[in-house]
Parts: structure tokens; sequence; C-alpha cells
């Protein structure tokens, strides 16, 4: 268990807070494999909401749903009271939605400041023809967004590798550069698909500290995937608890604690 | 004055993203652009410019061409032939069909026509990647020299099936046709060069470049971050074929003066220039230039070595230099895929901490 201040935090954001997204009765097929089966629940502005389950559950799955990466058989998702009309990944991002992946997914042959001012494309509006000549909007908006992005460098606290190819840094802080280009988008939704998966206790009290601040500072929605019980139960205000492609428990983590379903499916047999 | 950081403070993002952040290299740069500007045109006869400077400047073109598409953007060609061919017969098309329009607007147009036809060329890469888009792209480069053979209007019903460069001037110079002096081809091709080579720099450290590098690197996280892989892949071809017909335009009206589809632009010409962004440096500006000149320097090199000196036959000496190419291409491959411009910048790494490495 990781000593954070998150008991605080962990008030009732959840029941109170206007839903931002909702995900409605999401079927996704894979051939014969049924990966997520009519699930739906919903996220409220400002909370950090945990997806949980064992292997193979579908947790990415329903993250890669939410980014538009896959599109799901049935069901519906909702986005600030509107329908979602069926979008391209690329465009799903443009309404604000920005993600880290599982296995990281950084652009190998780029500097660090590179990928994370590649976040903030949709920030910069400049045209082919006005970059190509480097003139002044293209430089100003360029200046503009590097300050913007020094701030994420300065908060996540990677100041001395900004200049370094990112295929040269060990895991861990892949892991917070990855972070750093999603919040560079400055998103609505925060989609952060097992953050602190293979780190150290050090490197996932740090992960843990940053995901609180970011919630916290900028009121950013997370929806976090997390196998480490303690992190999760720590950190989010509502947890969805999938196995095998079904949703068997959601609510505060006391509530999923204290579900029979959840502990005979899942707690029991974690720790794997 | 010592090659150093130290003391020089970058105080502003802007200083930060420029394009020589090391005093001494920016003067170097400075230096070399004053000395080819001002000093060379006055001694340049017309064996360096034939033989040496105008090819390397045409080809650097392409070759920066090619890189961006290729070395940036991941999307590997083998059509830069063709595309040179493109832009040649449209810049003939235009100074025959409208001979008072000045010279270098329809070098311009010959390359905007080359990014038209880029694109659409380019439009198999949105479902197509690597061994696949190469066979496309190849496809491209065979069809484009057959079009152009095969279709009379494109060579304006020549007899000879050559397209030959009517005479063109610029301030009362002529710039193409056989009375084109040395310095006027040198400095036409020099303009386009240092332009193009900036407007390419521009591009590649601004978002239109990261986009291409996030494509390269990983396409679907790019999808998933915001690139629009569509926008991002054609205005690759796009600004690559742009920079590749004008390279084949100056080759055809400024160089050559003459030519035909399939002798000028053939896949050979292909394969030279993607030997050059091997060669110098995939994803880099300094490299396509280090490429171009390294592989035109080359043969002049070992002709007058080998040839004028030794006294050997010609056709050794140019299997000789298939043969330095072709093993060049796989160390390169192999060993250091950034080439000429990495080991450039190795050293200039070295130098920046001597004498103290540690
Ligand atoms: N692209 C795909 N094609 C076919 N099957 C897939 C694909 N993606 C996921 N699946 C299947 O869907 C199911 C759910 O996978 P998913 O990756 O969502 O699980 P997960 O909960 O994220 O597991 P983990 O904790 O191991 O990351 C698995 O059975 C998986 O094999
Ligand atoms: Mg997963």
């Amino acid at each position: 268990m990781i000593a954070t201040p998150a008991a605080e935090f962990s008030t009732d954001k959840g029941a109170t807070r206007p839903v931002l997204m909702d995900l409605k009765n999401i079927t996704l097929r894979f051939g014969g494999v049924v990966a997520i089966k009519d699930i739906s629940f919903d996220i409220r502005e400002g909370e950090i909401r945990a997806i949980i389950g064992p292997n193979g559950a579908g947790k990415s799955s329903m993250l890669n749903v939410i980014s538009g990466f896959y599109v799901p058989q049935q069901g519906e998702i909702w986005f600030e009271g509107q329908k979602r009309p069926p979008m391209k990944p690329y465009q799903v991002a443009r309404l604000g939605l920005a993600r880290t992946f599982q296995n990281i997914a950084l652009f190998d042959g780029m500097s660090v400041l590179d990928n994370i001012m590649t976040g903030r494309l949709n920030k910069m509006k400049s045209s082919l023809f006005s970059q190509a000549l480097w003139w002044g909007p293209a430089e100003r908006e360029e200046v503009e967004n590097r300050a913007q992005v020094e701030k994420i460098i300065d908060f996540l606290e990677i100041q001395n590798i900004r200049k370094t190819p990112v295929g040269r840094l060990p895991y861990g802080l892949k892991k917070r550069v990855e972070l750093a280009r999603a919040l560079a988008a400055e998103p609505r939704i925060l989609l952060l698909d097992e953050p602190m998966a293979g780190m150290n206790v050090e490197e996932k009290e740090d992960m843990c500290r940053f995901i609180l601040d970011v919630n916290d500072e900028f009121g950013t929605t997370i929806v976090l995937i997390e196998h480490d019980m303690g992190v999760v139960m720590d950190l989010s205000d509502r947890v969805v608890v999938m196995d095998y492609g079904r949703k068997i428990g959601d609510g505060t983590p006391d509530e999923v604690r204290a579900n029979p379903e959840v502990i005979s499916a899942y707690l029991g047999v974690a720790h794997e | 004055m010592i090659y150093r950081e130290a003391g020089d403070f970058k105080t502003s993002y802007r200083d930060d993203g420029q394009t020589f952040p090391i005093r001494l290299d920016r003067w170097g740069y400075y230096a070399l652009l004053g000395v080819a500007f001002l000093v060379v045109p006055f001694v340049i006869d017309s064996y360096w410019a034939n033989a040496v400077l105008v090819p390397f400047l045409i080809y650097a073109i392409a070759a920066i061409g090619l890189n961006i598409l290729t070395g940036y953007a991941g999307q590997v060609s083998l059509g830069t032939g063709g595309f040179m061919a493109v832009g040649a017969y449209s810049v003939y098309k235009l100074m025959t069909a409208f001979p008072g329009v000045p010279i270098f607007v329809h070098i311009l147009l010959a390359g905007a026509i080359t990014a038209v036809v880029g694109m659409l060329f380019g439009l198999p890469s949105l479902r197509i990647k690597g061994f696949y888009l190469a066979v496309a792209t190849l496809a491209a480069q065979f069809f484009l020299v057959w079009l152009f053979n095969k279709v009379p209007w494109f060579y304006n019903y020549s007899a000879s099936g050559q397209i030959n460069a009517p005479e063109r001037t610029v301030f009362g110079w002529a710039v193409t046709g056989p009375a084109t002096s040395a310095p006027a081809k040198y400095l036409t091709c020099l303009v386009f060069a240092v332009v193009l080579a900036w407007i390419a720099r521009n591009l590649t450290r601004g978002m239109v470049g990261r986009k291409w590098m996030a494509i390269r690197d990983m396409d679907i996280a790019a999808e998933i971050i915001g690139v629009n892989p569509l926008t991002a892949k054609l205005s690759a071809f796009a600004v690559s074929s742009f920079f590749v017909g004008i390279a084949g335009a100056l080759l055809f009206s400024v160089y050559l003066g003459a030519a035909e589809a399939s002798e000028a632009f053939g896949i050979n010409k292909s394969f030279l220039v993607l030997f050059m962004i091997i060669i110098g440096g995939l994803g880099s500006i300094f490299g396509s230039f280090a490429g171009a000149a390294f592989l035109v320097l080359l043969p002049v090199l070992l002709k007058n070595l080998l040839v004028v000196r030794l006294g050997w036959p010609t056709d050794l000496a140019a299997h000789l230099e298939l043969m330095i190419v072709g093993g060049l291409i796989i160390f390169f491959l192999i060993v250091e895929p950034h080439g000429l411009a990495r080991l450039w910048r190795l050293t200039k790494e070295k130098l920046r901490l001597w004498p103290f490495p540690h």
C-alpha cells in the first residue's frame, strides 16, 4: 500500500458531479471473442475513474473504444450530453481525449521535447505555408506552445532529459514522458492504461503524486487502468470492475471492495 | 574562438529552437553562404559547374525532397526519377506554351504540378506501407516514364522524342538554353537549393515535421494522439514531390538542356537519390547535401585519380565505383542508418567536449 494523501480527495466527487461521458451497452467482439459484453458506465467531470479486472478482462479494449480506435458492434458513447457519431481516433483526440498506452507508444526517433510538443498538435493551427516560411504566426505559435510544454516538463520534473532522444530513456522515464505528451494536449479526459506497470516503488509513488496533482490542479478527469489494488483504492473516486468482458462491479473503492462477486472473481485471485 | 555552447546561453525558446545553436556553427554557415554567393560565381568555370557544383545542387534538392518523404515521414519511394520527369516535362510544356512568363515562375509551377502528381501516387500509402508501398511507387516510376515517351503531346511532337530547353533569361542573363554561362547555371541552382533547404528546415522543425515523424515512428499511436494520417502522409508526398519536381525541372532546363524520359529519369535516378539519403543520413537536411556531394564527387574523383592519373581503363573505374557505393550502402544501412550526418555530428560532439571528454 502506498502512502498518499488520497483519502482526502476521495470525497463524493463521483456521485455529485455532472456526467462527462456516458458509455451505454457497449459490446465489442473480435471474431468469436467477446472482449466487452454489454457494459455501461459513466465518467463524471473531475473524477478519477478506475477500471480494474484480471488479465484479458477487456480493460484496454474499453479504453480503445473510448479513444475511437476500436469500433464497438453495439452501444453508444455520449460525450457532454451528446451522442458521439462514429469517429476516427484523431477526431476523438480533438474532442479533448488524450491517453497513454499499456505498451509505451512514444516516437522513438524524436527528442523528449518533440514528443511532448507533438501532444499539442491540436493547439497549433498555423498553415503549412506559414510554417514553411517560419514567419510571424508560425514562429509565435511555436514559442507560445513551447512555453506551455516547459510548464509540463517542470511539473513532471524531466527538465534534464528535454533534448534526449526518447529511444535512449529507461522504462520509467518513458512512461513519464508519455504522460507528459498526453498532458500537453490539455485533455478533458485523460486515459491512462497501466501507468505504473513495471515500475519500482519509488517510481510508482512519483506517478501517483503526478496523477493526483493533475486531477487536483487542472481538474482533469482521469480514467485509470491499474493492477496494483493499493494504488487503485488510494487514487480513485469510483471503480469499474471487469471480468471476462462483463462488468461485475461499479462504485466507490469501499463499495467495490465489499462486493462479493468482485471478491470471488478478482480480489481473491489477484496478486498473480 | 572555441567550439562551445558555454557562454552562449539561450535566453528564449525562440533562440533555443534555432538551426545552429552553436555560434561557431552559425558563423561557419554564414561564411559558407557568403563564399557560395559572392566568390564562387566569379571563379567557377564550366568544368566545375557541369561536373560538380550544378549536379550537386540539383541532386541535393532532390535528396531533400526524398528525405522528407522517406527519412522524415517514413514512406519509402522508388518513384523519384518519375517525379523528376514530371517536373522536367511540366517546365518544358510551360516554357513552350507561355514564353512570356519568367522562368522562375515556371520552375515553381513545375514543382507545384509534381506535388499534385505526387499526392495522387501517394494515395496508396493510406492503405499500404513498407515493401508494398515501395512497389507501388516503383509502378509510378515506370508508368510516368512510359507516359512521357508514349504521348507525343508531352514532347511537343518533336521527331527525336526529346525535349529541348529554349533560351530563357533572368535580368538579361540566359539561365536556360545552349548559351547559358557556368555562373548563371550555378547561381540559379544555388538560389533554389538554399531557399528550398531553408523551407525544408522550417517544415521539419515545426508541427508538420513532428506529425511526419510521428507517423514514421508509430503510426497508430500518432493517429490516436490526433495526427490525421491522411493529411500527414499526403502533405509529405506533396512537399517531397514539390522538391523533387523542381530538381527535375532544373536538371532538364538548366543543366542538361535536352532530355529523353527513359534516359534522364529512369529507375537509376530513383536509386541514385535513394542512395544519397542513405549515405548522407535519413531524416537530415545536412545529410541530403552530404549524400548528394558524396555521390556526385565520387565518380569525378575516381575518374581523375584512376583514369587520368593511373591510366586505368574507364570501365574498370566505373565498376570500382559501383562496388564502393554498394559497400557503403550496406555499411550505412547496417552500421549507421543516420549516415554521414550522424558521423559529422558525433565528430562535433567530441569536439564540443574536447579536450576534457568527461
Ligand atoms: N485486436 C485484437 N484482436 C483480437 N482479439 C483482441 C484484440 N484486442 C484484444 N483482444 C482480446 O480481447 C480480450 C481483452 O483484451 P484486453 O487487452 O482488453 O484485456 P485487458 O483487460 O487490458 O488485459 P491486460 O490486463 O492483460 O492488459 C482478450 O481476450 C484479448 O485477447
Ligand atoms: Mg490491457
